[in-house]
């Protein structure tokens, strides 16, 4: 008898009665489920759920196609040469006649977006675009552009950390190099203003204006920091030094590469024309200071060549060149593409 | 002319309780257990919770095609979903509801009951066996052990209430029942709904039909309605197991301030429930254990009950 009493206390155990608590206290809280298509999801703000293109902002520079590990992504253009303003001479841009991506190839590792030096490619998480026909999937620059409005704002940065480098750079007028700093600042917030969606362009501003505040104390001591991180440091050396050797021998090279190479930064820098005469006044002030702030970093060459516009140009490509020759090689291929009537073009 | 009219009306409503109460415990197994594992279970059927899903199940399993395998015994096959589901509707018929709502008052009752319930077994060995299918045969077996083990605990619980009060008429057990019989039948309560629910092969007494070793056991080959049929039995089996308990063990209609049939109806459903909330709870026994759990646990607890009853009885005479 006392064996079977044990066996009867080993039955209704503690263990049973903890599986039975744990089912009741799971029936009576709230269940997990989401009831997707009545409710939509609440996406992180990083999610990826499509790519947005601003269209005015793509110089058809075709770094993201030729990134694309997929190669979904189709770009057409032809080149337009503008009338030449007073005291210059024509010059050619290139217009974007296709963009689009085919995402039932891409793989949404955003490398293009990761690489678009213009701010013309963005992740928007927005997911509902399934299709009955897989080639319904190939979106074109106006079902792109279509997305932008539905780019959230990037997050905010964390409190403490230091301030956008776009910002940090339009913040320092107050400098002795006043030449440099006018230049640098309508570049930067260019750029910002460009960029889609309500979102992105109210976050910088707020930034700008509590940085404001700090601008002062930070003229003395954070120049330097402001100056470090690692995107800028690299790049001061070359535009110094190698500007005059390095503008020169790319414009031979452009034109095989196609419109890849030179194009893109010479759209991109048509609005700080105005600035020629200031960039020599730099040269004379101290050399240092003046590379620092990130934003004037670029612009450097510049002033040591007479030809105000081509140094420009190489601003970008002064990051380019060190990133992509040694891609050239598969830099030769995106011309057979689908997008290479542009290579077409630019050659001719 | 009163007579017949009176016992048609009594066989009306009892198929109408037959066919509503499984629907509702069916309905409440889907929602309950899915609560249970953080989900919310069918949402769309009917609009309001998913409240009409069985319905629509039931529309879909007429639609399919009723499929007999060429190597099964095709007479067997075909009743075999009958004999799984009309021992219930048979049993419903002498479970009391309330005070003088029953569908004949049987004076052996609790034996009709008892040996009715033992026949909805046959259902599933009948299937197992004619389906000419592996699976089911060891599903038919399996079905066939369980039974003849937890039928033994089964009749002595029973048999154990039936000498507390003197009657094997199921009315007449209501009547003659105490609330002190919780604790003095607490044993046979626990002996009867265990062995009870092993008689329905509901988990984690599922052993017969364990889906993830034999498929479907006995109900591997069928489909359609005919399918649909076994699934109403279990569902009924739920049913007539709850009753059976609230008649023998939980006082039937008896209770404070509500009317004598909500009782029995509310006791019926919490025991419903606790029917869900075990399968929900617990993984399935292994076959040795099914068996270890009926011969060494349930047979002798219920023959201690028995014995417990006896000289409690005696003592009060």
């Amino acid at each position: 008898m006392c064996d079977m009493m044990r066996n009867v206390a080993r039955i209704p155990g503690e263990g049973l009665a903890k599986g039975l608590a744990v089912t009741l206290r799971h029936m009576v809280n709230k269940s997990v489920t989401q009831q997707y298509p009545e409710v939509q999801p609440e996406l992180p703000p990083r999610s990826r759920g499509v790519i947005a293109l601003v269209e005015e902002n793509c110089t058809v520079c075709m770094l993201c196609a030729r990134e694309c590990p997929d190669w979904c992504i189709y770009i057409d253009s032809h080149k337009e040469t503008l009338p030449a303003p007073e005291g210059g001479r024509p010059r050619a841009r290139n217009v974007l006649d296709r963009f689009a991506i085919d995402f039932s190839l891409c793989m949404y590792c955003g490398i293009c977006i990761e690489v678009c030096p213009f701010d013309a490619l963005f992740w928007s998480p927005e997911f509902e675009y399934a299709e009955h026909d897989i080639l319904d999937l190939l979106h074109e620059k106006e079902r792109l552009g279509s997305w932008v409005e539905t780019v959230p704002p990037p997050p905010a940065h964390e409190v403490g950390a230091e301030p956008p480098k776009e910002i940090a750079a339009a913040e320092r007028p107050a400098r002795p190099s006043t030449g440099k700093t006018a230049e640098a600042r309508p570049r930067r917030t260019e750029p910002a203003d460009r960029t889609p969606g309500p979102a992105a362009e109210s976050a910088p501003p707020r930034e700008a204006g509590a940085a404001g505040e700090e601008r002062p104390r930070r003229m003395a001591a954070r120049d330097v920091r402001a100056i470090r991180p690692p995107g800028a440091l690299p790049k001061k050396p070359e535009p110094e030094g190698a500007p005059p050797e390095e503008a020169e021998p790319r414009k031979p090279e452009a034109p095989e590469s196609g419109t890849g190479g030179e194009e893109p930064p010479k759209s991109a820098a048509r609005p700080e024309r105005p600035g020629p005469e200031e960039r020599p006044r730099r040269m004379t002030s101290a050399n240092i200071r003046a590379i620092r702030p990130p934003g004037a970093l670029p612009k450097k060459p510049e002033p040591k060549e007479p030809e105000p516009e081509e140094p420009e140009s190489a601003e970008p490509e002064s990051r380019r060149p060190e990133a992509q020759r040694p891609e050239n090689g598969r830099g030769d291929e995106p011309p057979e593409r689908p997008g290479s009537p542009d290579s077409g073009d630019s050659t001719s | 002319m009163a007579e017949v009219l009176d016992l048609v009306l009594r066989l009306v409503l009892i198929l109408a309780v037959f066919l509503v109460l499984p629907l509702i415990v069916g309905q409440t197994e889907h929602k309950v257990m899915a609560h249970m594992q953080s989900r919310l279970g069918p949402m769309y059927a009917g609009g309001f919770h998913g409240w009409a899903q069985l319905i629509a199940d039931g529309v879909k399993f007429m639609q399919k095609e009723d499929v007999v395998p060429a190597a099964a015994d095709r007479r067997i096959f075909s009743i075999a979903p009958a004999v799984a589901l009309v021992p219930y509707l048979v049993v419903l018929a002498v479970i009391p509801i309330g005070p003088g709502l029953v569908g004949t008052d049987l004076n052996v009752g609790l034996f009709f009951v008892l040996a009715v319930m033992g026949v909805g077994v046959l259902g599933s060995i009948m299937a197992g066996w004619s389906s000419g299918n592996k699976f089911s045969v060891l599903g038919g077996m399996r079905s066939a052990a369980q039974l003849v083990s937890y039928e033994l605990p089964l009749v002595l619980a029973a048999s154990s209430v039936a000498m507390a009060a003197g009657t094997l008429s199921l009315p007449g057990i209501v009547e003659a029942w105490e609330w002190w019989w919780l604790p003095w039948q607490a044993i046979g309560l626990a002996v009867f709904f265990i062995a009870g629910l092993a008689e329905l092969r509901r988990p984690p007494f599922d052993m017969p039909i364990a889906e993830s070793e034999i498929i479907m056991g006995p109900m591997t080959e069928y489909t359609g309605i005919r399918f649909a049929l076994f699934l109403l039995a279990e569902y009924a089996g739920i049913v007539v197991l709850s009753a059976l308990t609230t008649v023998l063990f939980l006082g039937g209609w008896q209770g404070p301030l509500l009317p004598g049939p909500v009782w029995t109806l509310i006791k019926v459903f919490a025991l419903a429930f606790v029917v869900i909330w075990v399968r929900v709870s617990y993984p399935r026994l292994r076959e040795d254990q099914l068996q270890k759990l009926a011969w060494l646990g349930l047979v002798p607890l219920a023959l201690l009950q028995l014995a417990i009853t006896g000289v409690v009885k005696v003592a009060l005479a």
